[in-house]
């Protein structure tokens, strides 16, 4: 029997970014067949922790890492699959980070780019896990330090949250979309916690507006609003690249006075809704259901810009 | 957890050069195969680590099935497996069987 592929017949910068697989997303990201990975899934390194509980481990352990070019810019990058028990942090999956990061201070590329899909620290090695979110904040700010800025995209269906979440803080920019969600708790750890009254995390249009692409981009605590395509997050990821600042005490002390201006103004907020409103959002129920197009000329209309602090 | 070995013969090599694969995510209901053209054209290998205990039956008719369909001569598959059903299984061993052929 003659077999012929099959020739997919919709671009890959089409496809939704929240449905692809981690490969998926890096593929159609970078430069056409550019990407090289490093340790790759024949290497098997798994988790050692995973058969103590039995189990099922990934050959990748859910993080995949590698080398790849962006508009012809030399880059690193990290996946994160979601669906691999939600993309939490283990020993490997962490270390795969932690040595990509320090690889970019010796091979120097034009940025590394992190694609966030994650649910925070796997449990089952949450001490190898919280270590690795130590040792990765710490590296980017090492690689930032070096002038190379470190680029999160966020948009996949676990979102960036726990420990991810504070990794994102230390990226220079973040690009996230509708789906993405960038939060350190996530809506069933506030509930379990604090009662449905305080977060009721079934209720998805509040997740949505507390920890969605649109508010985080409001807030300033993401830099660039995608659609959910592979080929809207490239085009994101490629303006992020020059537009990085510097990493030195200027801009830290910037960021600093932000935050400290930003809890001052929307501290007693009992609703994203109300930030909105005092950010000078005319319709503040509309947001929601705004396109991407609406949604960045809202951005302009608005009386504050851009701004680093997360 | 339960680890399945199968060792098949086959008629002829699975067409093309690519030295390794990968489809599918460990997942619910889902798994990951990998393949890798590292064995003599007329054997095939397929070792199955999976969560849920007591389905070696089940598995061998599935990889035969497989075997018999596409004589992947010449591969070594390793399958993580998250739980998935017998068509899904199927469905990524012919996905994965692709990717190995494609220029």
């Amino acid at each position: 029997m003659d077999w012929k592929p099959v020739a997919l017949s919709a671009s890959p910068l089409a496809q939704s970014w929240y449905e692809a697989s981690a490969r998926a997303r890096l593929a159609g990201l970078l430069d056409t067949d550019t990407f090289e990975e490093f340790i790759g899934p024949e290497q098997r390194m798994m988790s050692p922790h995973l058969p103590l509980f039995a189990l099922p481990r990934a050959f990748d352990d859910g993080m995949i890492v590698g080398r790849g070019r962006l508009d012809g810019r030399d880059v690193l990058a990290a996946a994160q699959e979601g669906r691999f028990m939600g993309g939490a942090f283990g020993e490997i999956h962490g270390a795969k980070l932690v040595g990509l990061l320090r690889a970019a201070l010796a091979v120097k590329p034009a940025a590394v780019l992190i694609l966030f899909d994650t649910g925070g620290v796997r449990l089952q090695e949450a001490n190898a896990g919280e270590t690795a979110i130590a040792e990765i904040m710490r590296a980017i700010t090492q690689v930032r330090a070096a002038g190379i800025p470190v680029i999160g995209l966020i948009g996949g269906r676990a979102g960036c949250y726990g420990g991810g979440g504070l990794i994102a803080g230390t990226c220079v920019r973040l690009v996230i979309s509708e789906g993405g969600r960038l939060s350190v708790s996530g809506p069933e750890v506030i509930e379990t916690n604090k009662g449905a009254e305080e977060f009721d995390s079934r209720d998805r249009a509040l997740v949505w507006r507390t920890m969605g692409g649109k508010h985080r981009r409001l807030l300033g605590a993401a830099d660039a609003f995608a659609d959910d395509t592979i080929g809207a997050f490239r085009a994101a990821a490629s303006a992020a690249i020059p537009a990085a600042p510097a990493f030195d005490l200027e801009t830290l002390e910037a960021e600093q006075a932000r935050l400290a201006a930003r809890i001052a103004r929307f501290g007693d907020a009992r609703d994203a809704t109300e930030i909105w409103s005092r950010l000078g959002v005319n319709d503040p129920d509309a947001v929601p259901g705004l396109t991407t197009e609406g949604f960045d000329a809202l951005l302009d209309s608005l009386p504050e810009g851009s701004h680093d602090a997360r | 957890m339960e680890t399945l070995r199968f060792r098949h013969a086959t008629t002829r090599p699975l067409p093309g050069t690519r030295p390794s694969a990968i489809t599918g995510v460990v997942a619910s209901g889902n798994l990951e195969v990998l393949l890798e053209r590292n064995l003599p054209p007329d054997a095939c290998h397929v070792e199955i680590d999976t969560a849920i205990n007591g389905y070696a039956e089940v598995w061998a008719a599935v990889v035969a099935d497989f075997v018999a369909r596409r004589q992947p001569g010449g591969l070594t598959i390793t399958i993580n497996d998250g739980g998935a059903r017998p068509d899904t299984v199927s469905l990524r061993l012919a996905q994965g069987a692709r990717l190995m052929e494609l220029p």
